[in-house]
């Protein structure tokens, strides 16, 4: 190859704004090989790998800037505190907040939604109030209002989905109501894809005067998510599905909300002032966040969103894009394999059945070949009662998948096919 | 794929599609439900203990993946004709056998066709992920046998 066209190569990738085989250097373990064979990780919905940008920066915290946080005078804590306040405001830009405070760092989504329930929910829900959740809600946004609704008895009710695996606004319109207080949906379906229009299920519950919490634990990761431009009362999303550490999460709240949430933990870190008569809390974020917090997380959560920033999400989703097209294409393509989830408006994830070989044998079988996907019901059991399936397969497709990935796919599925003769 | 080719052997995968003993008989006086809460397999295992404490019918229902279905209904012919007690001994034979305790099975008493066929579904201890799918029917058969009122069973 000419120098020259090395060049033309390079300002090709330059003007489509996205090298992917680039962007695959930087995660360490896609390098590795599974069963002899190159590692095909399409299982980035359940959880994302890591680039090395973030796996360093952890590291380099612990090695040069840990201690605890707000509480030591000396030096380290003082680096410490400010990394993770700095990634508290990192995470607010993000997702457009408008300011730090806003932002709740928690375990992961699930304690997101949970808190939630558990302060707000708790205080402001009971007999005679109804929530509005979705048919396809992971478990994470269904089980804990039934926790809740078993305490104090408010309803909650369930917008079905059509066949395509989209919610359908009118059936949406007939539940929100007078009697609505909240409206918990997912911005964008784990074990489907859907992209939900939150926007006018944000306008819906707005003009009935329910609040909006949204579950973008999918959607953080593949849109640009602007929660003012949403109008989102709660977002909740985790740190290690956005290619971030796991056993960290977010919560952003719009502060007037959380300034009168009480608090849902009791400990350190979260207290004004402690008697044995009687205790104050602190101000909103930090009521919410009892104990020492996962510190090195949230720098690594700043990490991954410095990264992606470096990228550009736009490319990065164009780029999702187009892996996601082709592999549907691919995988529509084949006798017997039954695609779940075609909304026209949908994110990198195909879940698949394929007649005749259960979904935990054809993972199986995918596994052999490198090829890892998720099998099973997705946390999801409502969504597949509704599709009349136990379980489906789910490749899921990130910033560093490829459309040979794809290729790949296609062919273990052949391998599926041979062994069991379909 | 050779490996493969051991897990998913021709009896399984013949197992796996056409499930003998696959239905609810009337007569069954000892029952149990078994879910896999990990991928929400479930099985509903039937036996018919006559007078003398035989198993004279074995049938199950459920849903699950190849190995899962090919397990329970090869278990179902396996039961039939036994005691209460080798009922038990096969449970235990084959749960040594697929978490890999193979010593530990006693298949010195079983008939060759018996100990063969136990081989093969034993070799899901390859694939620590599907141990369950291949035991969950043993673990609801032996929870079933020992009690006359229906019972449930998690793995």
């Amino acid at each position: 190859m000419t120098l020259a066209t090395v060049d033309a190569i390079h300002r090709a990738r330059r003007i489509n704004g996205f090298d992917v085989e680039r962007v695959r250097g930087d995660f360490p373990i896609l390098a590795r090989k599974v069963h002899g064979k190159p590692l095909v990780y399409l299982d980035s919905a359940a959880s994302a790998q890591k680039p090395r940008a973030v796996i360093e920066a952890m590291s380099r915290f612990y090695e040069e800037d840990y201690a605890n946080i707000h509480r030591g005078v000396h030096f380290l804590s003082q680096r410490s505190t400010d990394a993770f306040e700095t990634a508290r405001a990192k995470v607010a830009r993000f997702i457009n907040a408008a300011k730090a405070d806003e932002i709740i760092f928690t375990r992961n989504a699930t304690e997101s939604i949970n808190l939630v329930a558990q302060s707000w929910g708790r205080k402001n829900l009971g007999p005679g109030d109804e929530i509005v959740l979705t048919e396809l809600e992971h478990h994470a946004n269904i089980v804990p209002w039934q926790m809740l609704r078993a305490e104090k008895g408010f309803e909650i009710k369930v917008a079905p989905i059509d066949d395509t695996g989209q919610i359908q606004l009118d059936d949406m319109a007939k539940l929100i109501g007078p009697r609505t207080r909240l409206v918990a949906v997912s911005h964008m379906s784990n074990a489907l894809g859907t992209i939900l229009p939150v926007r006018e299920i944000v306008r819906m519950a707005r003009a009935q005067g329910a609040l909006i919490l949204i579950d973008g634990c999918q959607a953080a990761v593949h849109k640009q998510i602007d929660v003012q431009a949403l109008d989102a009362d709660f977002y909740a999303f985790s740190g290690h599905k956005l290619y971030g550490p796991s056993g960290i999460g977010v919560l952003y709240g719009k502060y007037a909300l959380l300034e009168a949430m009480p608090p849902y933990q009791g400990g350190g870190d979260m207290i004004d002032r402690v008697t044995f008569a009687r205790t104050t809390f602190k101000e909103p974020p930090h009521r919410f966040e009892a104990g020492t917090p996962a510190i090195a997380e949230a720098i690594g959560l700043a990490a991954a969103i410095d990264y992606l920033a470096e990228l550009g999400q736009s490319f990065i989703a164009d780029h999702e894009d187009d892996v996601l097209a082709y592999a549907t294409e691919r995988l529509a393509a084949i006798d017997g394999l039954t695609i779940h989830g075609t909304a026209a408006e949908k994110g990198a994830i195909l879940s698949f059945t394929i007649a005749g070989a259960h979904a935990h044998d054809v993972a199986t079988i995918l596994d052999q070949q490198g090829v890892a996907v998720r099998a099973g019901h997705h946390c999801a059991h409502p969504l597949m009662d509704r599709l009349g399936v136990t379980a489906t397969a789910r490749a899921s497709f990130a910033l560093y998948s490829t459309r040979a990935e794809a290729d790949a796919l296609t062919d273990a599925i052949g391998a599926v096919k041979r062994i069991f003769k379909l | 794929m050779s490996d493969l080719r051991d897990l998913y052997q021709e009896v399984i995968l013949d197992h796996g599609k056409a499930p003998r003993n696959f239905g609810h008989p009337s007569g069954a006086n000892r029952t149990a439900h078994g879910h896999n809460a990990m991928c929400g397999d479930t099985i509903d295992v039937f036996l018919t203990v006559d007078g003398e404490g035989r198993i004279a019918d074995a049938a199950f229902e459920g849903q699950g993946c190849a190995i899962s279905v090919a397990s329970a209904s090869m278990m179902t012919e396996m039961l039939k004709g036994k005691t209460q007690a080798d009922a038990h001994h096969l449970f235990e034979a084959m749960h040594a056998l697929c978490t890999g305790h193979e010593d530990e099975a006693d298949l010195a008493n079983l008939d060759e066709d018996t100990a063969d066929r136990m081989q093969i579904l034993a070799g899901v201890r390859q694939y620590p992920m599907r141990v369950k799918c291949a035991t969950l029917a043993w673990h609801t058969m032996d929870k079933a046998m020992n009690h006359t009122a229906k019972q449930d069973v998690s793995v």
